[in-house]
């Protein structure tokens, strides 16, 4: 049997310093980049419906998790919609897709879009908590230079439901 | 027809910040040691081990290779586990499976993490699809602070009352010598003015990170009669899963599927018709303050929107109709990968009757849960019978 009896215990903790710096690349696959082929070009915001039970996904994806079905028909769905959930980021943090830590405090939520019957992850561009609820209407804020990710969103703003 | 299967002991290190004096394998080797002493087994008498972690915190590829001596494994069949938060009780489940199956009659069951070696939220955030969600997300707190926001504005529950599970935790903590943040004259008033991580979430409504293992030996019928004078026999387990996005459901804490799914099958299995009353404790995978309150809805302690009047009736404290979390649960110990396992090895003592000072009298049926990946749920029901 193995045992847990040392005969020293450590006087000093030595460690080994690892540092490594990963880079990935992440194939989006067909309905991520028609989505963004949307986005990028046009400012629009695409959805895919499922045709058993009728969701309408954003993030749009080939067959509903529900039902296990192919979804076949796309459809714009509005720029606007309504926060699910929101907070405001305090903690510093690594931004895993750069490596940098990223500037606090930011507003993030959870938002559904008209016309989806989903949600997704976004900014705010508010970042006092006191000033966001859920059921808040909120609008998109596209880039001026779009490049096919879902930063051509730059943030949901606030408007008036 | 599904062999009997039986928790018969257990181990777990003292969970804490930083173990600088031990490394993965010894720490994993403390665990194991603890738990084969205390079903009086040696390495020899196991048949199979089944182990897992989160492997991106400490950067190892293969933690079962770079572990192997330290649990004994030469020679003997072993699987390694890796479902996120749920791996302790994947882990714990899988070798359900194989006794119940009567493969094995004995199997020892692995949890560990080291995150003081690694990059933990950095780590966790790659949990996010890429495309879709690593941007915006802010680890677990990010997380666990938008969904906190929409079970706020469901249940009406208010900071005082997170505040409440705080300090409940960190008292029952006390009581557990494994547990990492043992507070006992932690106030109401403290929680609700530490550090604001992300709105509602403060540092005190938060569990810590934590180094940390956990072992147990599970057994069959015959063995586990042979091996423990009271075995926590295991009734049913359940696992369900949510889809694949952050916002695919609805209301996701407030009313999370998979857990009012999975709940409701182990219950239905057990024979379980009221949880409240049926159940003597509960070791959950409640993570922050806000997600306990949320539980309490969704395993059915009580009616939607009750979860605060429920800290605050004291029924899930110590002296309760249903104490939750006697160990201090995940706000007072984290080590992420044994963490679900400790729920279960918690659950375990107290149906053994072997918790010590954190022991609620008289338990005979124990819940306990593990929660990981996309709001993914394990359930599973202990019982002295």
């Amino acid at each position: 049997m193995v045992s847990v009896q040392k005969v020293e215990a450590v006087k000093e903790a030595l460690r080994v310093p690892f540092r490594m710096k990963l880079e990935f690349d992440y194939a989006m696959g067909a309905h991520a980049e028609r989505f963004f082929h949307a986005l990028r070009d046009h400012a629009r915001i695409l959805g895919v419906k499922c045709p058993a039970c009728k969701r309408v996904y954003v993030p749009p994806r080939p067959v509903c998790g529900i039902c296990f079905v192919e979804t076949r028909d796309w459809g714009e769905v509005s720029d606007e919609g309504t926060l699910v959930g929101c907070t405001v980021v305090d903690l510093p943090f690594i931004d895993p897709m750069t490596g940098e830590r990223r500037p606090v405090p930011y507003g993030f939520a959870i938002i559904r879009l008209d016309g989806a019957d989903t949600a997704m992850y976004h900014f705010l561009e508010e970042t006092d908590p006191k000033r966001m609820y859920v059921g808040q209407r909120v609008k998109a804020v596209f880039r001026e230079q779009r490049t096919g990710s879902l930063q051509d969103i730059l943030h949901f703003r606030a408007v008036q439901g | 027809m599904a062999e009997r299967v039986a928790i018969v002991a257990t181990g777990q290190t003292r969970h804490t910040a930083k173990r600088l004096d031990v490394n993965l394998r010894e720490l994993i080797t403390e665990a194991v040691t603890r738990a084969l002493e205390d079903a009086d087994l040696r390495i020899q008498d196991i048949d199979a081990v089944f182990l897992g972690n989160m492997e991106p915190f400490e950067g190892f590829m293969f933690p079962e290779l770079w572990s192997v001596e330290g649990w004994g494994g030469y020679g003997k069949p072993a699987i390694k586990f890796n479902t996120g938060g749920t791996v302790g009780t994947t882990t714990t489940m899988a070798a359900y499976y194989y006794l119940a199956a009567g493969l094995y009659e004995t199997v020892l069951a692995i949890g560990f993490e080291k995150q003081s070696e690694g990059h933990t939220q950095a780590a966790i955030t790659t949990v996010g699809d890429p495309i879709w969600e690593r941007t915006m997300m802010a680890g677990a707190v990010g997380n666990f602070a938008v969904m906190a926001s929409t079970y706020v504005h469901e249940s009406g529950v208010t900071p005082e009352q997170a505040a409440k599970v705080a300090v409940k935790a960190r008292r029952n903590a006390c009581n557990n010598e494994y547990a990492h943040l043992q507070m006992p004259n932690i106030t109401v008033e403290e929680v609700m003015q530490s550090q604001m991580l992300a709105h509602p979430i403060r540092k005190l409504d938060m569990c810590p990170q934590s180094d940390g293992a956990v072992a147990m030996v599970l057994a069959s019928e015959a063995k586990a009669k042979k091996l423990a004078s009271r075995p926590a026999w295991i009734k049913a387990v359940a696992t369900a899963h949510e889809q694949q996005y952050m916002g695919d459901s609805p209301k996701r804490l407030a009313i999370m599927r998979s857990q009012v799914t999975a709940s409701q099958k182990v219950y239905k299995a057990a024979g379980i018709a009221n949880p409240r009353k049926d159940l003597d404790v509960a070791e959950i995978y409640e993570v922050a303050t806000y997600a306990e309150m949320a539980m309490y809805e969704n395993l059915g302690f009580c009616e939607r929107g009750q979860g605060g009047v429920l800290i605050d009736q004291g029924v899930t404290s110590m002296e309760g109709e249903l104490p939750v979390n006697p160990s201090g649960g995940v706000l007072s110990a984290n080590p992420i990968g044994a963490t679900a396992m400790i729920r279960v090895a918690e659950a375990a003592l107290q149906v053994m009757g072997k918790a010590g000072k954190r022991q609620v009298p008289n338990v005979h049926t124990a819940l306990a849960t593990g929660y990981g990946g996309n709001a993914w749920t394990d359930a599973l029901i202990l019982s002295s019978r």
